[in-house]
């Protein structure tokens, strides 16, 4: 097979201005970004933009002929949906490319006032077939749908066949090993999650504590983890911590992996995959900049000669190096455990 | 607390949930049969965790709907809160197209089916809703009652509901807390079996496999794709707030040891003046490890348990 194939988007994350200058310099197609209140699902201090920000950034990406994707991937709070419909105004009032929403209260208002803004289902509203993805499509006329990432690649397939929204695929970063958008692990622990306040495992709720036989990593109290002198640490996300079910302790839920699909990418490709996104707006400028050109080299090369595809020894350097000496996995795409 | 009065005047349903568990075909049918006995006046039936656990085919289902129809009980049919496969849309199909009793949706596959056929649903407490604006979609779109998700306070649904509830509202009262779904099997994975041989294992534990933390803290419960909290949620004391809220109906979720005493304390409370304080110890004495939590329904992280 010589012929090229349609190249997917390459998404990229934009935690702040510098992220997003340096991602469309490394060779972003689209970035996305959200603003800084409980309105995304990176709800962190230091993290976002305000108005003028985001029209620094549009310029920036539109005078280079790239995309700017606005996350509003969180549920609009009960007692006060306006933050979230005043998101959803300044979106299309600035020019944003599309948003990213996954609470059908946010499409709804989208749709009736601003029914030219493009509109993106979030991995947030968890739509794990094509029938999930036809009825966003019916009646809330989105037009791409963000995949979670339990599904296979063989699943990946048969969504594809069987829609005509456009498939975009987590590529690389952090794994969530739960169904995105369903998931209260850290609400029953914290008090705060995803869906209500755009954090999971919230830093404010983290303590480490040197004690004779290790340190500990609690959240909101709950021991974590508990680390050897030498051991290296993670962040104490809660489903990735060591715990004891009948007598073994154990990663029980989910290892500290994370998420390369680089060795898959002419299959997704050939499936008709339109887009690629790359998770980790909280991290920092550099890092962004560094998967960005990788993931720009990749998709080019497998894009136009797909057969003769590999991962380049140099790519998977670089992209280990950055993921601080954590195992890479294909994630559910390859499922080792099924 | 105050003293509750002898004879409420709003009668608070009491529903019997889907069963989480695994158990094995007699205890299921036992189990039934005294819920058809009991002072519920619904029934949430079907697998709703694992595609993999066929035990009880659909028409099995369907013959143990009628017998509790029959039994003067409300059936209500609910579908898989996560699918992944062709043969997952094809099972919920049948169950959104059998036409004979009420569907609850468990994920956004079966909203479409049943929207699209046009018949009134039950939003699964796994469906987001977390506002007015998006009850007021799904009502557009057939919604007839719904379960809140387990995470939104009262104070929310109460917001919600605002001077009259749109919808008829049954929040999760009693039992271990449905949390997370995955697509990996964690009991099978705990017995380094992979999940398309599974041998079934999670029809060891009849509540659930214990997760505890390194300093012995039960936490969570592992039950095949599902993971639930240890400390089971009790909103026995919650009598006036559940009103205040708007809340008509109240889910209980199917334990393996004398479940027919829990529904018979919450109706003892909800609707014949029961005393909520010793109704709470017994059910406290009838907990598994974990013990009893109502942080969700205070704002609070769910494991919390606050006394007001």
């Amino acid at each position: 097979m010589n012929e090229a194939l349609a190249k997917p988007e390459l998404v990229c994350p934009a935690g702040s201005l510098r992220a997003l200058k340096m991602a469309i310099d490394a060779g972003a197609d689209a970035v996305y970004l959200g603003l800084r209140n409980a309105t995304n699902a990176r709800n962190f201090a230091g993290l976002n933009f305000d108005d003028a920000q985001l029209r620094e950034g549009l310029d920036y990406a539109h005078a280079r002929g790239r995309k700017v994707l606005m996350a509003l991937n969180t549920y609009a709070r009960a007692d006060d949906v306006s933050p979230w419909f005043a998101a959803v105004d300044t979106a299309a009032r600035l020019g944003a490319d599309a948003l990213i929403c996954a609470d059908i209260a946010v499409m709804a208002h989208a749709r009736k006032n601003h029914p030219d803004l493009r509109l993106h289902l979030s991995v947030q509203a968890s739509a794990t077939s094509h029938e999930a993805i036809a009825f966003y499509q019916r009646h809330y006329g989105i037009q791409r749908a963000v995949l979670p990432r339990v599904l296979t690649l063989s699943q990946v397939g048969q969504v594809l066949r069987h829609t005509d929204v456009e498939i975009e695929v987590f590529g690389f970063g952090s794994l969530c090993v739960m169904v995105e958008g369903r998931c209260a692990l850290s609400s029953y622990a914290t008090g705060q999650s995803p869906n209500n306040a755009g954090v999971c495992s919230p830093p404010a709720a983290v303590r480490w504590h040197d004690t004779p036989i290790g340190v500990e990593a609690r959240l909101n109290g709950l021991l974590i983890d508990r680390y050897a002198k030498e051991e290296p640490r993670g962040y104490p996300t809660l489903c990735k911590g060591r715990f004891d079910v009948e007598g073994v302790r154990d990663y029980a839920i989910e290892e500290p992996t994370s998420l390369n699909t680089l060795a898959i990418l002419p299959e997704l490709i050939r499936l008709g995959v339109r887009a690629i996104k790359i998770e980790g707006r909280q991290r920092s400028p550099n890092y962004v900049e560094q998967v960005t050109q990788v993931w720009r080299q990749a998709i080019d090369a497998a894009a136009a000669a797909p057969a003769r595809f590999r991962v380049e020894p140099r790519w998977t350097a670089a992209l280990g190096h950055l993921a601080e000496g954590q195992q890479h996995t294909l994630g559910a795409y390859d499922r080792p455990w099924k | 607390m105050s003293a509750t009065p002898a004879m409420p005047d709003t009668r608070i349903a009491i529903t019997v949930g889907p069963l989480l568990y695994f158990w094995p075909r007699d205890q299921l049918i036992h189990f039934y049969a005294d819920v058809a006995e009991s002072a519920a006046d619904t029934v949430v039936l079907g697998e709703v965790v694992c595609s993999r656990r066929h035990d009880m085919k659909l028409a099995d289902w369907l013959a143990l709907a009628r017998d509790l129809a029959t039994a003067g009980k409300e059936v209500v049919l609910a579908t898989l809160a996560l699918i992944e496969s062709e043969s997952d849309l094809r099972a919920l199909r049948r169950v959104a197209e059998q036409g004979e009793f009420l569907v609850e949706a468990g994920d956004t596959s079966a909203l479409n089916m049943l929207a699209e056929s046009q018949v009134r649903f039950v939003l699964g407490p796994h469906i987001n809703v977390y506002s007015l604006a998006a009850l007021h979609e799904y009502t557009r779109l057939g919604a007839l009652r719904w379960v809140p998700p387990v995470e939104l306070s009262l104070s929310s649904i109460g917001a919600i509901n605002g001077a009259g509830a749109l919808l008829p509202t049954e929040v999760y009262a009693h039992g271990r807390i449905p949390l997370a779904f995955s697509a990996r099997c964690f009991t099978a994975r705990h017995h380094r079996l992979s999940k398309d041989q599974c041998e079934f294992r999670c029809k060891d534990d009849a509540d659930g496999l214990l997760l505890s933390t390194a300093d012995g803290q039960p936490f969570l419960v592992l039950n095949g794709i599902q993971t639930q909290s240890a400390a089971q949620q009790c909103l026995i004391t919650e009598r006036a707030a559940l009103l205040n809220a708007g809340v008509s109906r109240v889910r209980l979720s199917p334990s393996s040891k004398q479940f027919d005493k829990v529904i018979e304390t919450y109706d003892g409370v909800m609707n014949k003046g029961h005393d909520a304080n010793a109704a709470l110890s017994m059910l406290d004495g009838l907990s598994p490890a974990g013990g009893l939590a109502n942080g969700f329904a205070h704002g609070r992280p769910g494991n919390e348990w606050s006394s007001s």
